[in-house]
């Protein structure tokens, strides 16, 4: 809660939900200067690291799976295509179809999820969905009825709509039954329309006037909007394959933070996330859904972060329309997964998580032992970007009152849907205003 | 999420929520399972990890029991019926060992506020002491599981809507 005395504004939330994670925001202010901005987080990925080594390859996506509730898909995508990459395995085109559709399902789930209940009441003045729920019953409707169908697309493909379990290196355990995906033609469809309904509905809203310069970061591919593959790709004009993914990212340590912050080498901070895939890969979408992006107001090359929810709102779009066209079009593989032979390699994969990209390299020794592991989540690559913004927002809006600003403070933060870790959702902000620096 | 047996709308719906991996989390799942030896007529039983859209989608229309590891300062292993549709469920009760930050309060509270409750929703709460990563339940919250078997196998069994 905000304490004011005559030289002194202390902003504290003890509990800040509609994030994912546990974390505390640090904000200094000593009168209209800001000082140091720190936001330190537990990240659990770095135990699952030394977790893999001396792991079979084949439990890769299966643990790293449960690095995320939100995103497990994305674990499970960027740990088979790194595999694959080590052991020359080549998939079938319909496998290749099966993961884009359940990473459809994915994005729909994690994005409406996002949309409706964690940052819609940020736009709209509520505490949460539930009280928003009371003024806004049919939005709040929608927006369930729209992530059930995302949950229905994973648990059909992946077993269960958390923690999936039938994602495996070279394809599935159990291929989909014709049936089935009549079923989920149908419920993607009615989807599809909640999709236009929700960007209509996320174009209505207020969006602080605020952007920023930030060098953005996605995979690109050249005939699709990217899910499992592609060159990695930035604004400032990176073109790389994912293999040299190292050479051009490192992460650093800082004291304050178990956390590893990304940067790309030479460059700084950056933005990794919708906004990035969007503004690398607008014309990718098909025609029609970037007529809709437009007509919701958002510019070709998107600058304002708390756009990002129409950002997702289009992707979301996008994702219903693409699981249609895959299921209309699919015809079942061969082989729910081929023969794979072992051997000692290293092999590397990015896929598009619904943060942004996430970047796995595996060390696999003779047996198909995992030697050595590697992982980079998107909310450690956008950690110094968040912490910018920040500084950026509170910069910019020093003269409101403390209310306001812790406010506009976790309505910054949740543009970037930060997945901060995956057992609890604790998020300790504090401002300090005047004269405690230092101390 | 995965239904254990067959859906049987005319039937309670015993809903353990959980996580296996995270000790005393999985007290929910601990007696479901105990409950599923039981063979209970009229009784369909379904773990869930506490997501809430899904939540609200499998118990809507039905009467539905639910247990849950709470956390909230009380001994571990206390006990606690909660009939949700006449109390409100504090946020900081329940254990917040789901990764949505967005479980069973949330959608008993958007519940309410959607006026899409189901018929009959009773809580039963089972309060852990560690929350860790691993498995295996605290001995206390290993007696109260035994407990909330033999309660909620009563109260499904006479198809009281009141305490037991």
């Amino acid at each position: 809660m905000p304490k004011e005395t005559n030289n002194t504004r202390t902003i504290q939330v003890d509990y800040l939900a509609r994030v994912e994670g546990e974390g505390k925001l640090y904000v200094e202010m000593d009168g209209d200067d800001v000082g140091e901005v720190r936001l330190e987080i537990f990240e659990p990925p770095r135990f699952f690291e030394a977790l893999l080594r001396g792991r079979d390859y084949v439990e890769a996506p299966d643990i790293t799976a449960r690095i995320c509730g939100i995103c497990p898909i994305a674990y499970q995508m960027s740990a088979v295509h790194a595999m694959e990459d080590a052991l020359g395995v080549d998939i079938e085109p319909g496998i290749r179809e099966l993961r884009r559709l359940i990473y459809c399902g994915e994005w729909i789930e994690s994005h409406t999820l996002h949309i409706y209940m964690l940052h819609a009441p940020d736009f709209l003045g509520y505490a949460g969905a539930v009280e928003m729920a009371k003024d806004h019953p049919e939005v709040v409707k929608r927006g369930l009825a729209l992530k059930k169908a995302g949950n229905e697309l994973v648990s059909t493909l992946g077993g269960r709509e958390v923690h999936p379990i039938n994602v495996r290196v070279g394809g599935f355990y159990r291929l989909p039954r014709p049936k089935e995906l009549r079923q989920l033609a149908e419920t993607m469809r009615q989807a599809r329309e909640l999709a236009k309904e929700t960007l209509e509905w996320a174009a209505t809203l207020d969006f602080p006037d605020y952007e920023r310069d930030i060098e953005f970061v996605s995979l690109s591919h050249p005939d699709e909007y990217p899910f499992n593959e592609g060159r990695v790709v930035s604004s400032q004009g990176l073109d790389i394959s994912v293999h040299d993914y190292d050479d051009h990212f490192e992460e650093q340590h800082l004291e304050h933070s178990t956390a590893l912050y990304s940067v790309h080498k030479g460059h700084g901070s950056y933005f990794v996330g919708p906004m990035a895939r969007y503004n690398l890969n607008r014309d990718r979408l098909p025609d029609w859904i970037q007529q809709a992006a437009a007509d919701a107001g958002l510019e070709k090359v998107c600058k304002n972060p708390y756009k990002s929810i129409l950002v997702r709102a289009v992707e979301v779009l996008f994702a219903c329309d693409e699981a249609l066209r895959i299921l209309d079009a699919y015809e079942a593989p061969d082989n729910a997964a081929p023969d794979i032979e072992l051997h000692a390699a290293v092999g590397y994969a990015a896929t598009e998580a619904p943060r942004g990209l996430l970047y796995h390299r595996y060390e696999l020794a003779d047996d198909g032992t995992i030697a050595d592991a590697r992982i980079v989540p998107p909310t450690s690559q956008n950690q110094y970007a968040i912490e910018d913004d920040l500084r950026g927002v509170v910069e910019r809006n020093i003269a409101m009152g403390s209310d306001e600003l812790q406010w506009r403070c976790e309505q910054t933060i949740r543009n970037y849907d930060p997945c901060i870790s995956c057992a609890t959702h604790f998020l300790n902000l504090q401002i300090n205003r005047g004269e405690s620096r230092g101390e | 999420m995965e239904s254990l047996v067959e859906s049987e709308a005319t039937s309670t719906l015993v809903i353990g929520i959980g996580n296996r991996q995270r000790k005393d989390d999985a007290a929910g799942l601990a007696v479901v399972d105990q409950l599923r030896d039981e063979a209970l007529d009229g009784v369909e039983l379904v773990e869930h990890s506490g997501e809430a859209a899904s939540l609200m989608d499998l118990w809507q229309g039905r009467e539905v029991l639910v247990i849950d590891a709470t956390s909230s300062g009380q001994p571990a292993g206390t006990i606690r019926r909660v009939d949700l549709l006449e109390e409100q469920l504090a946020d900081e009760v329940l254990a917040t060992c789901s990764s949505h930050a967005f479980g069973l309060a949330q959608a008993v509270e958007l519940g309410r506020a959607l006026g899409e409750l189901p018929p009959r929703l009773v809580l039963y709460g089972i309060e852990g002491a560690d929350f860790s990563h691993g498995e295996g339940l605290s001995g206390a919250v290993e007696e109260a599981v035994e407990e909330v078997v033999g309660e909620v196998a009563s109260e499904v069994g006479s198809g009281a809507s009141e305490a037991p």
